[in-house]
């Protein structure tokens, strides 16, 4: 297979993952107005969101790493996506997959929030860095779950490869890491309610308190270039998990079925509960999935 | 202001800073930008100095679409600059629930692209109301909300309430009443609506060419002018 | 109440007793012992809460009176005092050592009626008027209707008889 059409079909899946992702993100409004009684936006508003902020005839800067910040969040966002075997045996939704992807997109999913904080930091208002902080000290907390759950699955299967643990799975529901390794599973859906920032972990956003975190200076093109980010982040993160828990995908239909209803785990759990404070999510992080996921590894390493 | 002829005429440009260009230094005489007079001399260096050009529009076809996506995704100030703006509150409720509209109140000016003036206008608002406007990203709309924002309204003799809100920032759309109902505000932002897919929302462009008119009127009567000419 | 007025009248140069209710009463006191009687109030007779601070502009016979009004919590009775100081030179003796919270209504005073406090937090700074060049809007002889006509601009004002514009605007052919 010549690279470039690698590098093609990698570009088709990536506004593939874009619009799915943007469509979902569309589908939890409207789920989160449904919850509390109302209508809701139609489910395409993101789009139009996205299209009316790259619309904006003025933009300001506040120095290099402003510009950057979008930037690095957005190369985050694809590149935890570049490295993830989209289909399972499908030639041309298999994107960059390498033998050690996992640890590759693990950094990836950290790098897109450091380049943000420095950006946020930049714009110079002071509730993006209280934002920056507190998204920080939480990312680290829910970083640890999820490493072990990582490490479990690296120790059941005995490879860093995702295709190769896709393909471990394969033949039957029951062989799903879901049913062949719950611990694990049980700690890496309860760091991505942390990971998708939806209560009861929104305090990084938290519209309330904070105007909306981080992005409070980011305006126009820049929000458009965020609010795209959500869109293939969201997707690249549903399809890793499907990937390493759930039997990956052999068809796009399939893949849509259960990244939506990954994504519809966390986005319940955020419609029924309030919020947690930071350091409250941070003592929850390190304690009960930290404890499931060191003996998860415990249970595959002897 | 005070000149009858400046109020009347709408399509006026003047061209006059207000410092006179005879008192700018040699290398300044060609020079149009600001002086951002009611800062020290360190604060000058974070504001931008450059005054705001009227936005080139796009071609016609690409400004339609362009436009249809604004007025689907209005995302409103949330900055309450009197009691109209406890209106505000329950358009976002289940009754009215404004964000089938695709409008959201949005806690930052960078962000927002409609600002809601909430009735009554005091001096000491009217200089946040300003900052406020001036760091909004146009295309920016502004909805005016209650008739003190018209007139006055029952504050027509007071000695700290401007009158007319639209000598100091333009304003697209009113809405009578004291209070409006929500329905009413609601009207208002479809009436909106309705003008920014003509084309007719350009407050944003007139602005920029009326600027040195609504900065006098502005410093007319914001007597201590601490703050930049134009808050970049 | 009237024994209280009796006992402070012994040391303090009161007069012109009102009793308004049977816990309320108004008394006046000069404005050089204005400071000792509030302590005195606050300290020994249990006079612990300082209700508002107002003033009110006597502009016919030149004087401004500024009141105190007090709050007992023991005996739940009001105590207000007045304090007439002349309008042409008004000087306050402040009394934010007693309770932090004046401060706040001698900036307002000073603000509305510019009766001067010297040696009150702040009390030169703009509280709700930034950068106000009038004469103190609270006071009687400032025209607010003359003021408003000069400083801002009002928009024409058009009359219309709402029943006939209703008519004209939604049955236009009738």
């Amino acid at each position: 297979m010549s690279i470039a059409f690698k590098v093609f079909w990698a570009f088709i899946s990536l506004g593939v993952v874009t619009v799915w992702g943007l469509t979902l993100n569309g589908m939890v409004h409207k789920i989160f107005a449904r919850v509390q009684g109302r209508l809701g936006p139609p489910v395409w508003q993101p789009f139009i969101d996205i299209i009316k902020n790259n619309a904006k005839r003025t933009a300001i800067t506040h120095g290099i790493m402003f510009y950057l910040g979008p930037v690095f969040r957005i190369a985050g966002g694809i590149g935890t996506y570049m490295f993830i075997p989209v289909l399972f045996g499908s030639a041309y939704f298999s994107n960059f997959s390498l033998s050690g992807d996992v640890l590759l997109v693990m950094y990836f999913i950290f790098f897109g929030q450091l380049g943000m904080a420095l950006g946020a930091g930049e714009g110079g208002h002071p509730y993006s860095a209280i934002a920056v902080s507190r998204g920080l000290a939480q990312m680290t907390a829910f970083e640890v779950p999820f490493a072990l759950s990582v490490i479990s699955l690296v120790a059941q299967y005995g490879t860093l490869n995702i295709t190769e643990i896709v393909a471990a799975q394969q033949g039957g529901f029951l062989r799903w890491t879901l049913f062949t390794n719950p611990l694990a599973v049980i700690t890496a859906m309860i760091s991505m309610l942390g990971m998708n920032m939806y209560n009861p972990f929104s305090v990084v956003i938290a519209p309330q308190e904070i105007p909306i975190g981080p992005p409070t200076e980011y305006h126009s093109s820049f929000l458009g270039m965020l609010a795209t980010n959500r869109g293939i982040f969201a997707g690249a993160k549903l399809v890793l998990f499907m990937n390493l828990f759930f039997g990956g995908a052999t068809n796009l239909l399939i893949l849509m079925l259960k990244t939506f209803w990954i994504y519809m785990f966390s986005v319940f759990v955020g419609a029924a509960y309030p919020r947690f404070r930071t350091e409250d999510s941070i003592r929850f992080f390190l304690t009960y999935p930290t404890i499931l996921g060191i003996i998860s590894v415990l249970l595959f390493s002897f | 202001m005070k000149d009858d002829d400046i109020k009347n005429d709408s399509n006026l440009t003047v061209e006059v800073s207000q410092t006179p260009i005879a008192d700018y230094p040699d290398w300044r005489k060609d020079d149009k930008s600001l002086t951002n007079a009611g800062l020290s001399e360190e604060e000058q260096d974070w504001f931008c100095d450059a005054r705001p050009q009227p936005a080139k529009k796009s071609w016609q076809i690409m400004e339609n679409f362009f436009n249809w996506a604004r007025s689907n995704s209005l995302w409103i100030l949330a900055f309450g600059t009197g009691c109209g703006a406890i209106e505000l509150r329950p358009l976002v409720t289940a009754r009215y629930d404004i964000s089938r509209l695709g409008m959201q109140p949005r806690p930052t000016p960078r962000q927002a692209s409609v600002f809601m003036i909430g009735g009554y206008v005091s001096i000491k608002t009217l200089k946040r109301i300003v900052r406020s406007y001036e760091q909004m990203q146009g295309p920016k709309f502004v909805v005016a909300v209650c008739s003190c924002a018209i007139n006055g309204g029952m504050y027509w003799d007071s000695y700290n309430t401007v009158k007319r809100i639209d000598e100091y920032i333009p304003v697209d759309v009113y809405v009578t009443g004291c209070m409006p109902r929500p329905e009413a505000v609601l009207a208002g932002f479809s009436k909106l609506k309705e003008l920014i897919k003509a084309g007719k929302a350009e407050g944003q462009n007139l602005y920029a060419e009326k600027f040195d008119w609504y900065k006098e009127n502005q410093k007319s009567v914001i007597k201590d002018w601490n703050m930049p000419d134009y808050n970049w | 109440m009237k024994e209280l007025f009796n006992t402070l009248s012994k040391q303090f140069e009161l007069t012109d007793y009102q009793s308004k209710r049977d816990n309320q009463a108004f008394v006046t006191a000069t404005s050089s012992q204005l400071v000792s009687l509030l302590t005195h109030l606050r300290d020994i007779h249990g006079y612990t809460h300082l209700v508002m601070v107002t003033c009110v502009d006597w502009l016919e016979d030149g004087k401004f009176q500024v009141t105190y009004l007090l709050h007992n919590y023991a005996t739940k009775t009001d105590l207000g005092i007045f304090v007439f100081i002349p309008r042409d030179n008004p000087v306050m003796d402040s009394m934010h050592h007693l309770w932090e919270q004046a401060r706040v209504y001698q900036r307002e005073l000073h603000e509305m009626f510019g009766i001067d406090f010297p040696g009150s937090p702040g009390v030169y700074k703009p509280m709700i008027l930034e950068g106000w060049q009038g004469p103190p809007p609270m006071r009687r002889d400032f025209d607010t209707k003359v003021y408003c006509e000069d400083t801002y601009s009002n928009r024409e004002r058009q009359h219309k008889e709402p029943e006939q514009y209703m008519k004209e605007q939604l049955y236009p052919e009738d």
